[in-house]
C-alpha cells in the first residue's frame, strides 16, 4: 500500500484525465442516440435497420474498432478524437435501442389522450412520451456510462493516459498495488457518475422517486400519468 | 481508403501463412481460449442462473453482481490476475479472467429465459403433476434457451474482445499483431489484424444468432401471436387505467 501513498497526485491526476475522457462519449452519446432512437421507434423500416446497425458496431472489440475507425473518420490513430468518437459510437448503440425501447413502452392510451387534448406532434413528444419513457432511457443511459468508464482505460495501448496507465505500468514495474488501485479507482468512478446520472433522474422525474412526494401534492388527474410513468 | 487496400495486402500476403507468426495459429489460438473460457462460464454460470431462475431467489444479488462487473476494466482484471498467479502462468490467468467476464451475461441469461416464462404455464404444468425436475427439464428449459443463448453470445464477445488484449500479456491470439505493430508504427498490420477481429466478432455474434433462431421450441412458434404485452399488461396493472 506504500505505492498508493507515494503515488496519490499520479492517481488524482489520472483520475480527473479519465474523468475527463469519460463525460464527453456520455453526453455525445445520450444527445444522438435521442434522434436515432426515435426513429427506430416511429418507423419500422428504420428501426430494423438502426438497430442492426447498432448491434453490429457493438460487437467490433475496442481495440480493433480503435484501429479501424481513425482512417475512415481521417484522424491520427493516437489522437483523444478517435478514441471519443469509438466510444461514442458505443454508447450509441447501446442507448439507441434503450431509447426505442422506452419510447415504445409508453401507454398507448396516454399517448392518444396527449392527441386529444390537442398535443402537437413535437410537444407530445417532449411533454408527454419523452418524460414517461425517461427512466427507462435512463437506465440505458446508466449502462451506456458504466461501460464507457471501463472503456477508456483501453485507450491506453494508443497512447491516451488515463487510469489504464496503471494497468500496463503496474505490470512492467510488477506492482500489484498499482494495478489493484487502477482498478479500483476505475470502478469508483464508474460508481460515480451512475450516482450523478441517478440523481439527476430524481431531479428531472420527481414522480420516480420511492414514497415521498408522490401523494400529497398532486392531483388525482395527474396520478395515473405519473405512476405510468414509474411502473418499473 | 487506400489504408484499406495495404490491410487487405496484409491479410492475404503469403507471409501471414508461414513464419514464426502465422495467422492460422494466432486465429487458432483466439478461438481455443474463447472456447475454453466460455465453456468453463458456462459450467459455472449455467446451473446457478437456472437455480435462481426456477427458485426466484437470489435474483437481486445476481442482478447487483452482473451490473458491478460491468464497471469493471476487463485489461486491468487480467493484469491483476497474471501478478496473483505469476506471470509465467498468464495463460492461466487469462483464462480465469474470461471466465470471470463472461459469467455474468451468461447467468442474466439464464435466469432470465427463466424468468420470462408466463407464470401460468409452469403453473399448469405443476397441476399435471410434473416434479420440479421435470418442470425445469421439459418446460422452464426449452422456453428458456432463446434467451440463455442470448447470453452465451454476449459472453463469447466479451471474451473475443478481452482475448484481443490479453495478446498484451503475451497470450498470443489475433491482438498480437496489434500489439507488434504498434511500436513499429505499422499500420497496415494493424487495421489488417484489427478487420479480422472485428471479422470474427461478426461472425460469431451471426452463429449465436442463427443458433438463437434454430433454438426455438416448435410448439412456441406454432402458437405464436402478435405479442404486444409489453406495452400492455404491466403499465395497465400498475396505473389502472381501464382495458381497452
Amino acid at each position: 500500500m506504500n505505492w498508493v501513498w507515494n503515488n496519490l497526485d499520479l492517481i488524482g491526476e489520472l483520475t480527473l484525465e479519465h474523468i475527463r475522457l469519460s463525460i464527453p462519449p456520455i453526453l455525445l452519446g445520450f444527445l444522438i442516440s435521442i434522434p436515432l432512437g426515435f426513429l427506430a421507434y416511429r418507423f419500422k423500416l428504420t428501426r430494423g435497420l438502426l438497430l442492426t446497425v447498432a448491434g453490429l458496431l457493438y460487437t467490433i472489440p475496442s481495440l480493433a474498432l480503435f484501429v479501424i475507425l481513425p482512417p475512415i473518420i481521417g484522424v491520427s490513430y493516437l489522437s483523444e478524437v478517435n478514441i471519443t468518437i469509438a466510444l461514442t459510437i458505443y454508447a450509441v448503440a447501446i442507448m439507441a435501442r434503450s431509447v426505442a425501447d422506452a419510447l415504445g413502452s409508453v401507454d398507448p392510451a396516454v399517448r392518444q389522450s396527449a392527441t386529444a387534448v390537442g398535443f402537437s406532434s413535437w410537444r407530445r413528444f417532449w411533454q408527454v412520451e419523452f418524460p414517461l419513457a425517461g427512466p427507462v432511457i435512463l437506465a440505458g443511459l446508466r449502462v451506456a456510462s458504466v461501460s464507457t468508464v471501463s472503456l477508456v482505460t483501453v485507450g491506453i495501448f494508443i497512447g491516451i493516459e488515463s487510469l489504464g496507465y496503471l494497468f500496463t505500468n503496474g505490470l512492467q514495474r510488477r506492482i500489484f498495488a498499482e494495478v489493484l488501485t487502477g482498478v479500483v479507482m476505475t470502478v469508483i468512478v464508474a460508481l460515480l457518475i451512475d450516482a450523478i446520472l441517478v440523481l439527476i433522474g430524481r431531479l428531472l422525474m420527481p414522480w420516480t422517486n420511492p414514497g415521498t412526494r408522490r401523494s400529497a401534492n398532486r392531483t388525482a388527474t395527474q396520478l395515473p400519468l405519473a405512476q405510468g410513468g414509474g411502473a418499473r | 481508403m487506400n489504408l484499406f487496400t495495404e490491410a487487405i495486402d496484409w491479410i492475404f500476403s503469403a507471409e501471414r501463412f508461414q513464419g514464426y507468426n502465422p495467422l492460422g495459429l494466432r486465429l487458432g489460438e483466439h478461438l481455443w481460449f474463447t472456447f475454453l473460457s466460455l465453456l468453463l462460464a458456462a459450467a459455472i454460470a449455467i446451473p446457478l442462473g437456472y437455480l435462481i431462475g426456477h427458485t426466484g431467489k437470489g435474483r437481486n444479488l445476481a442482478v447487483g453482481i452482473s451490473g458491478a462487473a460491468r464497471a469493471l476494466p476487463s485489461f486491468g482484471l487480467i493484469v491483476l490476475l497474471v501478478l496473483i498467479v505469476g506471470v509465467t502462468r498468464a495463460p492461466a490467468a487469462a483464462v480465469i479472467s474470461f471466465v470471470l467476464l463472461a459469467i455474468p451475461s451468461i447467468l442474466a441469461g439464464a435466469y432470465s429465459g427463466l424468468e420470462a416464462i408466463d407464470r401460468r404455464v409452469i403453473d399448469s404444468a405443476r397441476a399435471m403433476g410434473m416434479t420440479e425436475w421435470q418442470i425445469l427439464w421439459k418446460v422452464e428449459i426449452p422456453l428458456g434457451l432463446p434467451l440463455l443463448i442470448g447470453g452465451l453470445r454476449s459472453g463469447a464477445l466479451q471474451i473475443v474482445a478481452t482475448a484481443t488484449l490479453a495478446a498484451y500479456i503475451g497470450l498470443g491470439g489475433l491482438g498480437i499483431y496489434i500489439f507488434e505493430g504498434l511500436p513499429l508504427r505499422d499500420y497496415p498490420q494493424m487495421l489488417g489484424s484489427a478487420i479480422l477481429i472485428a471479422a470474427l466478432a461478426l461472425l460469431l455474434d451471426a452463429l449465436f444468432a442463427i443458433l438463437q433462431q434454430f433454438v426455438v421450441p416448435r410448439g412456441v412458434t406454432a402458437g405464436r401471436v402478435r405479442d404486444d404485452r409489453a406495452t400492455s399488461t404491466r403499465r395497465r396493472a400498475v396505473a389502472g387505467t381501464p382495458a381497452e
